[in-house]
């Protein structure tokens, strides 16, 4: 390139830091200039509501995918059940205006409000209620879950449009709760299309858009058959670190963060002219597991020990901020059959040493404490292996990846201690399953428990209590803390449930000045 | 054959057994990862029977080597499969996430030149004096700071505090041009600062080495000024080390894009592939590690080609004269 030794060539090479100036002005004026285009608070006149969560639904169909994520945009929101459960753990009308049961409690008969219609303007009928359920049963591949549930439902019948009548195979008093649920969305029977990318339900919202790897929009169901929806648009945004979920909100570029993921953020959001922290339950329990196959954990006194070895209200306060309820057995504040367990078997390490001596394990004991790297496990596994320490009993901490957690510790049951957050709504019945991760077989618990499923209104709730008061006593399990439910929002924001009592972000009841 | 026609198809040759070896590779790799994407369709709760069910209708309980010549088959027919997590074409997931990569990393790039040259070149001509220590300090702290702790630092500043920009999040240039633009600032001067930051000692030192040379003493003595010698005669010459090193980055800019991409929640390439791992869906996992492979091969083979263009010396053949 001869032309470099000539005077076109210095031009050349000036023309080159030319570009590099112009390149270097445009970033900076790009830089100074981006302030006229800032989000200014999303609220303000235009009728939406940006909500800030975790986990990204990974498609639209909560039939074939067991994410909690799918149902927490739709349950409520755009597919609506027969009955839902509210912030305090109530069952109230939704699709049915009320509804009865058989003498024997095998027979539930629905009767649907006439004025229900999907967003297609399609009346919500018996005879949609029972496709629902239908195609459901007809289908393989749909999640373990529903197929449990639906192993209750014997058959659906539609004698008139405005009253669907259930029988079931057995009593039940979870049935309902589940049927407010996943289970019990209505889908419209005329809709052929994608549940994956495109919904048909008859609630306030429908979805608009989801944009992979950000967010997912549901527009207003302009037609909707009950109270219209309060917000023209929905947006629900997602974000795998909750340091930049935090910050958005702080920037006031989010009106709502669906749920605070650690509590040590909470100081951030002091400032109550533009914020309002929401601190309610939820119905995770955060159990620290007991491997029932383990020769020593078999042992009653071995696991009332370990118990007592754990200071539970220490550990609350030290992990997570002092935010959620001691609970002591597997029941949440909203279960209707919820009492204050924690002083059974309390914090008691003089009496948790001599009866891990009288079990023969005064010299020591090893166990393989397994976590999944989620943040209140891994904290709460250091608490826990310390303390075990001083009454002599040696927890070998390995942290493992969820997904690598299922299988080995979840699947194959090769752990002796473990701490995981359970989330499903009144989920003691997994206690009665000799098969699940703990290996429980527990007989006397599991005839406690379906007594009380099978049991009549009046009597369940008692029968529940006994069973859950079994599991503290027997210490089936270690019961660290129940997971607060964290909401923060803008001051524009009202009417967040205070407790999160289903899957569903519900926005049925929020509003915003 | 000519020598640069050798030396074309050695490349090419270097390139597609590269690829092959990269795919094998990334295959092996992510099947031996413990988990899958059935238990994470089915659910917790999930029977063994069901999962195996599962995994037999996607097709993963065929051997290893059966899926992967379906796999490299469809690639090389360019079907990348389908994700087993949301029934998407990976390629279709792919493109829109690329597109945010792209831009993230040409600004990164850009950002880290604008930065680097000229602080550079006056580190080099001030090199004894307090100008070119200070340089020299700034780029250490720069080299320092972890990308996601300077992108926090930005965040905390122009979208908290004076809230000039957003926080984070993304918007398609399509659909609006200042949002997008003002989405992309932080996560772009932060990609630059840290790239810059490395890349000012690197035309530091190439300049240096200029300084020394027979001809910048010869510029000088008939009359040229220090920044205009090293400006006429010493870009070229400095180009060839800081061409390698810019391809070599570019692949960092690449992967530090993934950090970044975190950081500020843009929805590109490094976030789908994060959620990707998580979910076991190994499809998405294989498509776009093998695409950034890809990328990374491509760019340095560019460099190659590169140094022809930049060096007259390079292109006739030291052979044959």
């Amino acid at each position: 390139m001869n032309h470099l030794n000539t005077r076109s060539g210095r031009r050349w090479l000036q023309g080159r830091w030319r570009l590099g100036a112009l390149l270097g002005t445009l970033l900076v004026l790009t830089a100074a200039c981006s302030p006229a285009a800032p989000a200014t608070s999303p609220t303000t006149g235009a009728h939406t509501l940006e909500v800030g969560a975790t986990l990204e639904p990974p498609s639209m169909d909560p039939f074939h995918n067991a994410a909690a994520s799918i149902p927490q945009v739709l349950l409520y929101n755009v597919y609506e059940t027969l009955v839902k459960v509210d912030s305090e753990g109530a069952l109230k009308p939704l699709l049915a205006q009320a509804w009865e049961l058989s003498e024997d409690r095998t027979i539930y008969t629905f009767h649907l409000n006439p004025a229900a219609k999907f967003a297609s303007g399609q009346a919500v009928d018996s005879a949609a209620v029972k496709a629902s359920i239908d195609r459901m049963k007809a289908d393989s591949t749909i999640t373990e879950t529903l197929r449990a549930q639906l192993a209750v439902i014997d058959s659906v019948e539609a004698p008139e449009p405005a009253k669907v009548v259930f029988t079931l195979t057995r009593p039940s008093l979870m049935w309902l709760y589940d049927m407010s649920s996943t289970l019990g969305m209505v889908v419209d029977p005329a809709f052929t299309g994608e549940l994956g990318t495109l919904t048909a339900g008859s609630g306030p919202y429908a979805l608009k858009t989801q944009n992979k790897g950000q967010s997912v929009v549901l527009s207003k169901n302009a037609s909707y058959w009950g109270t219209p929806g309060r917000f023209d648009e929905v947006t629900f945004r997602y974000f795998s670190d909750p340091n930049a979920m935090n910050a958005s909100m702080l920037a006031g570029d989010l009106d709502v963060i669906a749920s605070l993921q650690a509590p040590d953020a909470l100081p951030q959001f002091a400032d109550t002219t533009r914020f309002t922290t929401i601190s309610g339950t939820t119905n995770g329990e955060v159990v620290l597991g007991l491997n029932h196959d383990n020769k020593a954990l078999a042992k009653k006194a071995v696991r009332q020990a370990l118990t007592m070895a754990i200071d539970r209200k220490a550990l609350m306060d030290t992990v997570w901020n002092g935010q959620g309820t001691l609970i002591g057995s597997m029941a949440v504040p909203t279960d209707p059959w919820y009492e204050d367990l924690s002083a059974t078997n309390a914090y008691d390490p003089v009496k948790a040493k001599e009866l891990l001596k009288d079990a023969g394990y005064g010299s020591g004991l090893t166990l393989k404490l397994r976590v999944p790297v989620i943040p209140y496990a891994v904290k709460s596994a250091q608490f826990v292996a310390s303390q075990l320490r001083d009454v002599g009993v040696t927890a070998k901490i390995e942290e493992l990846e969820f997904s690598r957690w299922i299988p080995e510790v979840f699947t194959n049951g090769d752990y002796d201690l473990t701490i995981v957050g359970h989330v499903e709504a009144r989920d003691l019945g997994k206690f009665a399953n000799p098969k699940y991760y703990w290996h429980y077989g527990n007989a006397e618990f599991a005839k406690l428990y379906t007594a009380a499923d099978e049991a009549g209104e009046e009597s369940a709730i008692p029968l529940m209590k006994q069973a859950v008061r079994f599991l503290a006593d027997d210490a089936a399990a270690i019961w660290l803390f129940a997971l607060p439910n964290l909401v923060i929002t803008s001051t524009d924001v009202t009417g967040v449930s205070l407790n999160a009592t289903t899957l569903s972000f519900d926005l049925t009841t929020i509003a915003s000045r | 054959m000519s020598t640069a026609g050798w030396r074309l198809a050695r490349r090419v040759g270097i390139f597609a057994v590269s690829l092959l070896g990269a795919s094998m590779l990334i295959f092996v790799v992510t099947a031996a990862l413990p988990g899958d994407v059935a238990q994470v369709l089915l659910g917790m709760d999930a029977t063994p029977e069901a999962v195996a069910r599962l995994r037999h209708q996607l097709g993963l309980d065929r051997p290893l080597p059966v899926q992967y010549l379906s796999w490299i088959g469809g690639i090389l027919t360019g079907n990348f499969g389908v994700s087993h997590l949301s029934g998407d074409p990976v390629l279709a997931l792919m493109l829109p996430r690329l597109a945010v990569t792209l831009w993230l990393v040409l600004f990164g790039v850009i950002g880290s030149l604008v930065i680097a040259l000229p602080a550079g070149l006056l580190a080099a001509l001030k090199r004894r004096h307090w100008q070119g220590f200070l340089v020299n300090a700034l780029a250490q702290v720069g080299m320092a700071i972890p990308v996601f702790w300077g992108g926090i630092l930005l965040v905390l500043l122009f979208a908290v505090k004076l809230r000039w920009l957003p926080a984070n999040g993304y918007v398609p240039l399509s659909q609006d041009l200042g949002k997008w633009a003002s989405h992309l600032v932080l996560p772009a001067v932060t990609l630059s600062v840290v790239q810059g930051a490395v890349l000012t000692r690197y035309v530091r030192s190439a300049f240096i080495e200029v300084l020394n040379e027979d001809y910048y003493r010869t510029a000088r003595a008939i009359g040229w000024t220090p920044t205009a010698a090293l400006v006429r005669h010493g870009t070229r010459n400095a180009a060839i080390s800081l061409v390698t090193v810019l391809g070599l980055q570019l692949s960092t800019v690449l992967v530090g894009a993934i950090v970044v991409e975190q950081v500020f929640t843009l929805p590109g390439l490094g976030s789908l592939l994060l959620t990707a791992v998580a979910q076991r869906d190994l499809l998405v996992v294989q498509g776009t590690v093998m695409f950034l492979v890809l990328a990374v091969l491509a760019i340095n083979a560019l460099v190659d080609f590169s140094y022809l263009l930049i060096d007259p010396r390079q292109r006739s053949g030291g052979e044959e004269t």
